[in-house]
Parts: structure tokens; C-alpha cells; sequence
């Protein structure tokens, strides 16, 4: 059996003879170069979409290009795994293009290994023609406000990470006690926490949401979530496909002030298509009477969800001992400007309300990798053109590290392409030096193992994943996540 | 999610066999059954899903072209029934990121635009389709995705245009700049 090979992968191609040839092509061996042949080794920084999609573009419009993808998680799949709501699988069906693309021949998955501490960036320039950046955006903004810090209080990055298995946020233990929760933003991810924490629990139960957070939100105490915005109804950020599912949650209410929304419908005559259904939808909720079958279920309704605008956070109050939240002090803004540039200001006017559970959904934010990669804090991106990394040839950049964290998956798989083109350009017009032979992870590996770091291969997680989702059959649901590292480690046999 | 160990050579084949919600064309033919080993099969790259009836007969026939985003004109014969997402899959169409949720009115990524009295003739959009066609980059009055739309008899001869994306028009107006120097 050839050496650092899978074992299910070698016995699957020799048990069909027609196919046993492939094993030739398998980047575990070392094939002899014919003379002339020039191999680009491109070296992946991040395995979600960004990740993926880079990779995909470069192994399609170029020939004999290697790519890896390096992850510092065991498991793949960045935002994908992680971030989609638990009740959307339907979006996590990239996962399947994915797949494909780490098993095809010219492709391979480096998991377990952190980029700027296991291996830096400048030894994998030195063992890559290439190195593209997509690590995305682990952190949030911060309110930068008093009692931020209180028990109750969470950024709903920590809250989404939490109920998809997120290990990093697997010991939360967020405080559901709670009747009244406030979600400050007012973009699609807060509406996604808002709906966990107000679907049914015989919905969410055939979900991948862990077992964990299940058992949490089966008793919490939140009955009524509001979603704060500092500007109007023109401005909300979410769209219209997740507005549509609040509004239709089986035993759940809207809670929409009349007054934010009269003489909204002129004020949308002209706008684009996509905001003026959004705003038409956000109108009818408000002021219509609902049909019989919204009627039904608002009237048997025991939960709540709720708009509010022109508010802006100023502080979080405290419980009488000072450790926990009890409520919110905002400022009441009024609009200065139109449009998507509207801005909010100040009115003077102060108001407070009562909740228990606060949840910042202001933004993600990305983080720099270290002194030799330049990073534009005020931004929060890598300075790049067209996914260059401005002063540092060879290094490039893609996905939410690139353009900042908005965006769904086709804004991050366009702009993967983009970038994936940038590589492809400049490898067309030999800027990167490609007769200058690199050795790719074969240079990285005894890096690693001097390091003490052992990478997951992508058969590897191909294990972990069928022990989840056989866990998962067990509870009904498409997969159990596992969300400890050592135990994704232990199943691999480390 | 299954993962299905398949050697590399039938992957591109299945792609196609992935069905999921929000289907609306007549997909009788297709095997709703997760794939598996067929060494029957032949090797040749033209060579059609084995679930999808062999070849078409010529009532069935319907001649589609796409223009893709650099002008390449792709000609494909599709299946009165199939919508035009599963023609671009089973086709292996050049098309980069087309069907990302595989037909599951998940994403826009099968944005087409289509002439206007074609456009005027298909069926009815739903508000879901809507809901996800509001987010493609690059909308026009007519725009549809591509696997909302059935193939017709109707259809024969159809062009559609992939739309191009902001990326792409960041490029060129890269290039334009460049040669104005």
C-alpha cells in the first residue's frame, strides 16, 4: 500500500480495476516531472466558501495547478457549518461542489493547522507560488458601551457559533431566564437568532442545531424578542426571504408599530424592486389585517417578536448587584437623509426597556494575522486590488478578509472567482515565477512535525462526518454535531 | 448530508441527481435515489445520466443556448421538463458557480435574462423565486432563475444570457482604465 495514503480511499479504487490506474494521480505520490512541466502550488488560507470557491476557479481554468487548503479547525466549511442557520439547510448544499473539489486530484485539505502560529505566512510563501488569504472574520464589533460586559449580554456571533457547534463556543452558557430578549442590528443574522430562539422546539429538533443548545433554548424563559435599529424601516439590512419566515413562525406574533410605517408606501414608489418588497412586506404586516390562515396562528400566538427603530444603544443597565443585565438605555435618533446613507442623530430624547438578554448583531469583524501581512483596522480588511495584497506579491486575499464581512454566498463566490482570477493572471504573465520549482506541503509537513502538529486530511473528516450524521439518525436529525476538538481528534485515531 | 465515496471519474455525473425542495418541473425521469457505484456505465464524457432516458427523441428535443458572461455561446439539447438549471448540470456547462444550492431557491447563482417575449410567456413567478431574485446582481425586467423555468417544445431554440457580476465589471472597468494610460 503506497505510504500516507487513506486506507477506505486505496481499497475503494483497487476493489474497481478500471480505476486502480487512478491511484497515479494521487498527490500523495511523487510523480516524476517530465521535463518542462511547471506545477503552480497555490496554498489556501481558510476553508469556507471563500476557501472553496478560490480553489474551485483556479483547478478549472488551469491545468496543472495544486492547490491546498489549509483550516485550523479539525473540520471544514467555514461559515457554511457554522454559520447558516440550522433551520436552512438548503444553503449548506454548496458543502456538496465542496466536496467535490477537495476530492478531486489536484486538490488537498490541510485541517488542524493554524496559520501564524503552527506555520507562518511567510514559510508557506517560501514552500508556495501563491498564497491566498480567506480566512475570514472570527470576531465581532463591540457596542463600546457601559455594562457590555454584563452576565446576559452577548455578541450573537458568540450565540450563532453556540448552536451550531462552533467549539470555541460550545461552553456559553447563555442566560435564556428571560421573558423579554433585545437584539441590537437589525440584519439577517439578527433575525436569525431571533428565530432560534422562538421556533418550536418540534421544529428545531429535526435541525442540526447541537444537542447542547437544544437542551438550553427546550428551557428558556424568552417569549418576546425585539430587533433595534438606529435608523427607519428604509434602512433594515436583512432581506426580504428572511423577513418572510418571521412573519410566517408558527406560534409566533409580529409585534410592528403602526406609526413607524404610514406614509411609507410613497415613499418607496421609485426605489428599487428589492427594497420596495422588502418595505411592502415590512407595510402589510403592520398595517393590514391578517389573512385568515396569519390570523389563526397570531391569535393563538404565546410568543413575540418585534421592529424597533430610530434607537440607538447607550448604555446596559444593571441589576441591583451589579452582575447582571436588566435592561437597556437608548437614545431615540431621528433621520438625517435618505436612502441607504441616511444617517441617525441624536433627538436628546432618552428611553429605557426592560430585558434580560441582549445580543450585539452590529457586524462580524476579521482579524490580523501577524506584522508581515498589512491590515486596515479601520476597515477590518487586508489592503487589496482586485485581491492583491497591495506591497506583498504572491499573497493574496478573498472572501470577508477581503471586502469586509457582508455579504451571502454568491457575493463571496463572485468574489473568489475574482480573486482566483488575479492568481491566474499573474501566473499567465509569470509573475510568480513558477519555473522555480516549490514543494509544496511536502516543505510544510516536517514544519508541522516539528511542531508537534499533525494535519486532518480530508478522509479524515469524511470519518467524522459519517459518525455524525449516524449520531444524528439516532435523534432524527440530518447530523450531531460534534463539537469538541479532541474528540474530532480521538475519533480520527489521535 | 451523505458523503458518498465515488471514484473521480463519475462525479461530474452527479451533480444532476441532487433534488431538492422548490423543484417545479417535471422530474418523473430523474432517480430521486442517492447515487451510487454504477461500473456498467460507460466511460464517455457525453454520455448521459443513467436515469435520464437515453437520447431525446426529436418531439422531445429542445436546442438551448446560453451566451455565458464572456460571450461564449453554449448550445446544449434539453428535455421538454427539465428546467434550465438541471440542463446546465447535466450538460456539464462551462458555467462558473451555476446552482449553488442545487434548484433549492437558496441563492440567485442560476440568474438568467431572457428575451422579453420569451420572458413574457413563462410561467408565473412565485413570491419565493422573487424573494431570491431580488438579491442577483445584475437584475433586469427580465430575469428569472434558471431553475424555476421548465423547457418547453416552445422553447426551441431559446437564447438565454448569463448575467455578469460585479466582479466582472470591475475588470473591465480595470482594463478600460488601463488602456486609457
Amino acid at each position: 500500500m503506497p505510504p500516507g495514503r487513506p486506507p477506505a480511499q486505496t481499497s475503494l479504487l483497487l476493489r474497481v480495476p478500471e480505476l486502480a490506474g487512478q491511484l497515479k494521480f494521487n498527490p500523495g505520490f511523487k510523480r516524476p516531472l517530465s521535463t518542462g512541466e511547471r506545477i503552480p502550488r497555490i496554498c489556501i488560507v481558510g476553508s469556507g466558501p471563500a476557501g472553496f470557491y478560490t480553489a474551485q476557479h483556479l483547478l478549472k481554468h488551469h491545468k496543472l495547478a495544486r492547490v491546498d487548503i489549509y483550516e485550523k479547525l479539525p473540520v471544514p466549511f467555514g461559515l457554511v457549518r457554522f454559520g447558516v442557520a440550522p433551520d436552512h439547510p438548503e444553503v449548506k448544499n454548496v458543502i456538496n461542489t465542496f466536496t467535490q473539489t477537495a476530492q478531486s486530484d489536484r486538490c488537498s485539505y490541510y485541517g488542524n493547522v493554524t496559520v501564524g502560529k503552527d506555520v507562518t505566512v511567510e514559510e508557506l510563501q517560501q514552500a508556495y507560488h501563491a498564497v491566498v488569504l480567506s480566512y475570514g472574520a472570527e470576531d465581532n464589533r463591540i457596542l463600546g458601551i457601559p455594562g457590555e460586559n454584563l452576565s446576559g449580554v452577548y455578541s450573537a456571533r458568540a450565540l450563532v457559533g453556540w448552536y451550531n457547534g462552533l467549539p470555541e463556543n460550545r461552553d456559553l452558557k447563555p442566560d435564556l431566564s428571560s421573558k423579554t430578549a433585545l437584539v441590537l442590528g437589525q440584519g439577517n443574522v439578527a433575525l436569525d437568532v431571533a428565530r432560534i430562539l422562538l421556533t418550536p422546539l418540534d421544529l428545531l429538533q429535526k435541525t442540526d442545531i447541537t444537542e447542547g443548545s437544544l437542551a438550553a433554548i427546550a428551557s428558556s424563559k424568552v417569549k418576546r424578542v425585539w430587533l433595534v435599529g438606529r435608523r427607519g424601516p428604509l434602512q433594515v439590512a436583512f432581506t426580504i426571504k428572511e423577513l418572510r419566515e418571521m412573519v410566517n413562525l408558527p406560534g409566533a406574533r409580529p409585534i410592528l408599530d403602526p406609526a413607524d410605517f404610514t406614509g411609507l408606501r410613497d415613499a418607496i414608489k421609485d426605489v428599487p424592486r428589492p427594497r420596495k418588497r422588502l418595505t411592502e412586506l415590512m407595510i402589510k404586516t403592520a398595517l393590514e389585517k391578517p389573512g385568515e390562515k396569519e390570523a389563526k396562528i397570531w391569535a393563538s400566538a404565546t410568543r413575540e417578536w418585534g421592529l424597533k427603530f430610530l434607537r440607538s444603544p447607550l448604555e446596559i443597565l444593571p441589576t441591583a448587584n451589579g452582575k447582571r443585565a436588566r435592561g437597556i438605555r437608548m437614545a431615540v435618533t431621528r433621520l438625517e437623509g435618505s436612502g441607504e446613507s441616511a444617517t441617525a442623530v441624536p433627538t436628546g430624547e432618552v428611553e429605557e426597556l426592560e430585558c434580560g438578554l441582549i445580543l450585539s448583531s452590529i457586524g462580524y469583524r476579521s482579524l490580523p494575522l501577524g506584522p508581515s501581512v498589512p491590515f486596515d483596522p479601520k476597515h477590518g480588511i487586508i489592503p487589496n486590488h482586485l485581491g492583491r495584497v497591495q506591497g506583498v506579491p504572491g499573497l493574496y486575499c478573498s472572501g470577508w478578509v477581503k471586502r469586509g464581512p457582508t455579504g451571502v454566498i454568491i457575493t463571496t463566490m463572485n468574489d473568489s472567482f475574482d480573486t482566483a482570477q488575479s492568481v491566474l493572471e499573474d501566473l499567465q504573465a509569470g509573475m510568480l515565477n513558477v519555473s522555480n520549482t516549490k514543494e509544496g506541503f511536502e516543505s510544510v509537513r516536517s514544519i508541522l512535525h516539528s511542531r508537534g502538529v499533525h494535519p486532518v486530511s480530508f478522509s479524515d473528516w469524511e470519518k467524522i462526518d459519517a459518525a455524525e450524521v449516524a449520531r444524528g439518525q439516532l435523534a432524527g436529525k440530518p447530523r450531531e454535531k460534534i463539537v469538541d476538538p479532541q474528540e474530532m481528534l480521538q475519533l480520527i485515531g489521535r | 448530508m451523505i458523503t458518498w465515496r465515488v471514484p473521480r471519474l463519475f462525479r461530474p455525473l452527479l451533480n444532476g441527481l441532487n433534488i431538492g425542495k422548490a423543484q417545479p418541473c417535471k422530474v418523473a425521469e430523474h432517480s430521486q435515489a442517492p447515487a451510487t457505484l454504477q461500473p456498467e456505465r460507460s466511460f464517455s464524457s457525453t454520455h448521459r445520466l443513467h436515469d435520464v432516458p437515453g437520447d431525446p427523441s426529436s418531439a422531445e428535443r429542445v436546442t438551448v443556448h446560453f451566451i455565458n458572461r464572456d460571450g461564449e455561446k453554449l448550445t446544449a439539447i434539453a428535455k421538454e421538463g427539465e428546467s434550465l438549471l438541471d440542463v446546465v448540470v447535466n450538460q456539464n456547462l462551462g458555467i462558473d458557480g451555476f446552482g449553488a444550492c442545487e434548484g433549492t431557491l437558496a441563492c440567485s447563482t442560476c440568474h438568467l435574462i431572457f428575451e422579453r417575449d420569451v420572458f413574457q410567456k413563462l410561467d408565473a413567478i412565485s413570491d419565493e423565486e422573487l424573494d431570491m431574485l431580488d438579491l442577483a446582481y445584475g437584475l433586469s425586467d427580465t430575469s428569472r432563475l434558471g431553475c424555476q423555468v421548465c423547457v418547453k417544445k416552445s422553447m426551441d431554440g431559446l437564447t438565454v444570457q448569463v448575467p455578469m457580476e460585479v466582479s466582472d465589471l470591475r475588470r473591465q472597468m480595470e482594463v478600460g482604465k488601463q488602456s486609457k494610460q
